[in-house]
């Protein structure tokens, strides 16, 4: 089946993106596809290229990337609720004159629309919520 | 007014959550308004603390939040017209019908599956 994951907690202030990256290595692993990870309301915060938890502590960052370097899952965030938490990437970072920017490839910047053509797309859409 | 069950439609949006205090309800909200502007019909559910957010007489300002009373006057250009409410909820709240800014069904909680059964996509705020 395909699958697309939506996330909406924040990394290390709840459960909910460690559980979903469980759920994607299980579905993969069952030999499914993981077509999309959208990221809204705090789940945004993914997206943060700056996290540095402590080394004894998984890297969801990283597991994220894993998950696009080797299965092509796409990383979407949703625009509007990334920049109001300070969540930019270069080009949008330049366009409201910041100074950095903290999100970078593979996440993408991109429109609640695409959230919306996910659920259309997939045969599963499975939400993890705080 | 209750809802005449079955109720489809291509996605419905439940929203559990106050319309102060939190973004939930408003960016709840927004992905209906987008779902709604790409096509889909869109049916709501305001289950929980979300009834609140159909409490007539919100204001915005104090709390420095834009609040989504707005947003729910925007619902009708958008065709979102299928607008549901648990029954026990609202109660619960010391609320009836006439309270509500929009006109929308109530369901018991023993319909609520019917409801999500009629529905392809469904998202929880």
């Amino acid at each position: 089946m395909r699958y697309g994951l939506l996330v909406e907690g924040a990394p290390y202030s709840s459960q909910a993106s460690h559980s979903a990256l469980r759920f994607a290595a299980a579905l993969i692993a069952k030999g499914h596809r993981l077509e999309s990870v959208f990221f809204y309301h705090d789940g945004v915060y993914n997206a943060a290229r700056l996290v540095a938890p402590p080394q004894d502590e998984p890297h969801l960052y990283d597991a994220w990337c894993s998950l696009n370097a080797e299965h092509g899952t796409r990383l979407q965030v949703c625009i509007a609720a990334a920049l109001r938490r300070g969540l930019l990437d270069a080009r949008e970072a330049d366009r409201h004159g910041k100074a950095g920017h903290s999100v970078e490839s593979p996440f993408e910047l991109t429109g609640l629309g695409q959230l919306i053509d996910l659920g259309r797309a997939v045969d599963r859409l499975v939400t993890f919520a705080p | 007014m209750r809802s005449h069950l079955p109720v489809t439609g291509d996605l419905l949006v439940i929203l559990r959550q106050v319309p102060h205090g939190s973004s939930w309800l408003r960016e709840g909200l927004d992905a209906a308004l987008v779902a709604a502007a790409f096509g889909q019909s869109v049916t709501l559910l305001f289950q929980s603390d979300g009834v609140l957010a159909l409490a007539r007489g919100q204001q915005s300002g104090p709390l420095g939040q834009k609040g989504t009373a707005a947003t729910l006057d925007m619902l009708e250009m958008y065709d979102i017209e299928s607008l549901h409410f648990d029954l026990e909820a609202l109660e619960r709240f010391g609320l009836t019908q006439q309270d509500l800014l929009l006109p929308a069904a109530g369901v018991d909680a023993s319909s609520i599956p019917q409801l999500i059964a009629g529905h392809r996509l469904v998202l929880t705020f």
